[in-house]
């Protein structure tokens, strides 16, 4: 016991839980929204989604697997007919439920609700400080819908709910002001890396913060994060040096996976693609199947070797960093980071450049939307679409804290 | 107390010593209403729905520990019915004042009594 130690303990992580520690439950593909940095492509409901009876018997298969939590997201969870019934029922099961909402629905009257629940949790999607930075990515009139649902929040008194950011080139110079903003309605803020999924393929080369933003952002955290969420998305920083705080490694199919609205398992949040795609819920064994026995969850689970990255003297502390960032940018899987602190992301992506990466699987954007494809260089300075995004937090420890 | 995401739980570790000053072993103790535990291959994980947060029993031991507080009288007697040492004991005092610190486990302040 007493030799115990986090590395240890991320040792037994890499060989999988018998049950996520939490999972992500993407439970429409409808939103009122159309953010342009989008992780599911979400838009428009897809017909094959899961029913109500569907849905409470993952739930129940949940609370048999003791899941402590879901991290319940979409789409805009809330526009579904039965989305509150789900949450209660997930509460009445024992499954905690964190949910990430733009706040169309957190009217005054369902904020007294949720604040009188311990089981819970409500995280609103910001990605500006201001109107100008968070419509422009999220869509016109998004600032205002997300602070009215914060504020109906605050006078119902809920306490610390989340604040969650997706940083990009235009707002990691806002940092300051998330967290007095959050500090201003006693909620905790919460940020998370912008990944190149879903929609977020097309703008990730224009939105992701440059490499000095990146080091700003890692200084940031060290000085001003007490208290700040990160989804321990930000592990590839610690090739800078310090471990920033929570579980430095990639969670995918080990402590974390996803559950998409049509009930298809991935890896992760951030890797809606057929190679990540380890089964479904409505499979015979249902979820824990999938979990437990899947090919793909198997093989995540084995010791990850070779490669450029074993090379490299960081390579310890940032563990060749996100899987889903190198794949939806054309990357090798055992390469460097696109956003590698080392700056071996950069000359990796020069290399392949040109080459096809890979198109994250299935789009249900609103119609209407010009389809950009993927590319490697700037985007062309005349092209002025709007940015939305929602963000996604899969961390598998968000919330952890050390009980020191 | 810090609350973003950060290491496990690190009982018996220096931190731990530092952060929770003593732990009344012979005091009755029993795990928080609001946890939840789940056992895993290096022990078990720990849920409590009220903080919202996650601590992680790093042995068995310390489990069977944690699993008995209720049933025995005192801490140091659910040590005992877990098969451990009185030289054992100072290692699991500090685990188990790391988990009262949390909030984990707290005192049972009588028979049947509600925290």
């Amino acid at each position: 016991m007493t030799a115990g130690t986090a590395s240890s303990l991320v040792a037994e992580f890499r060989y999988g839980l018998d049950a996520p520690i939490c999972l992500t439950w993407e439970l429409t593909y409808a939103c009122n929204l159309s953010c342009v940095h989008c992780l599911s492509s979400s838009g428009r409901r897809d017909p094959a989604e899961l029913s109500t009876t569907e849905c409470k018997a993952v739930i129940d298969e949940l609370e048999r697997m003791q899941v402590f939590y879901v991290n319940i997201g979409g789409g805009e969870p809330t526009v579904r007919g039965d989305f509150w019934e789900l949450v209660d029922y997930a509460t009445a099961h024992h499954v905690g439920v964190k949910f990430s909402t733009n706040g169309v629905k957190i009217t005054p009257d369902i904020a007294r609700k949720l604040a009188a629940s311990d089981y819970v949790d409500v995280q609103i999607s910001l990605d500006g400080a201001t109107p100008d930075v968070n419509d422009a990515v999220r869509g016109q009139g998004s600032y205002e819908l997300a602070l009215r649902a914060m504020r109906n929040l605050a006078d119902a008194g809920f306490a610390g709910f989340k604040i969650s950011v997706v940083m990009t080139r235009y707002n990691v110079s806002q940092l300051d002001e998330f967290k007095a903003l959050a500090d201003s309605f006693g909620a905790q803020l919460r940020i998370t890396r912008l990944r190149p999924s879903g929609r977020g393929a097309d703008v990730w080369n224009d939105l992701h913060p440059t490499a000095g933003q990146q080091r700003q952002l890692y200084d940031w955290l060290l000085a001003r994060g007490e208290g700040v969420l990160t989804g321990d998305s930000f592990f590839h920083l610690a090739g800078y040096g310090q471990e920033l705080p929570g579980l430095n490694m990639c969670g995918a199919g080990r402590v974390v996976c996803l559950i998409d609205p049509v009930g298809d398992v991935y890896a992760c949040p951030f890797a809606i693609h057929d190679a990540f795609l380890a089964g479904n819920v409505r499979g015979e064994g249902g979820f824990a199947e999938v979990w437990r026995n899947s090919e793909l969850f198997t093989d995540l689970r084995r010791p990850q070797a070779g490669g450029a990255c074993t090379q490299c003297s960081a390579f310890d502390a940032c563990q060749g960093g996100c899987m889903a960032a190198k794949f939806f940018t054309g990357l090798p899987l055992d390469g460097p980071d696109p956003e590698c602190v080392k700056g071996h992301g950069s000359s990796a992506l020069a290399m392949a450049a040109g080459a096809a990466a890979p198109r994250p699987s299935g789009d249900h954007s609103h119609r209407g939307r010009v389809p950009v494809p993927v590319a490697i260089g700037p985007r062309p300075a005349d092209d002025d679409r709007a940015v939305p995004d929602r963000a996604c937090n899969q961390s598998p420890l968000a919330g952890l804290t050390p009980a020191r | 107390m810090s609350t973003r995401p950060a290491a496990p739980v690190q009982p018996g570790d220096a931190q731990a010593i530092a952060a929770a000053p003593g732990f009344d072993l012979d005091a009755a103790w029993r795990l928080h209403p609001q946890v939840s535990v789940r056992p895993e291959r290096f022990g078990a994980l720990l849920y409590h729905f009220g903080t919202r947060r996650l601590s992680f029993l790093k042995s068995r031991e310390l489990l069977a520990v944690v699993q008995s507080l209720a049933s025995q009288p005192s801490a140091r007697a659910a040590c005992a019915a877990a098969g451990l040492g009185p030289g054992e004991m100072p290692a699991y005092a500090r685990a188990l004042a790391t988990l009262a610190a949390s909030s984990m486990i707290t005192p049972a302040t009588g028979k049947g009594a509600a925290a």
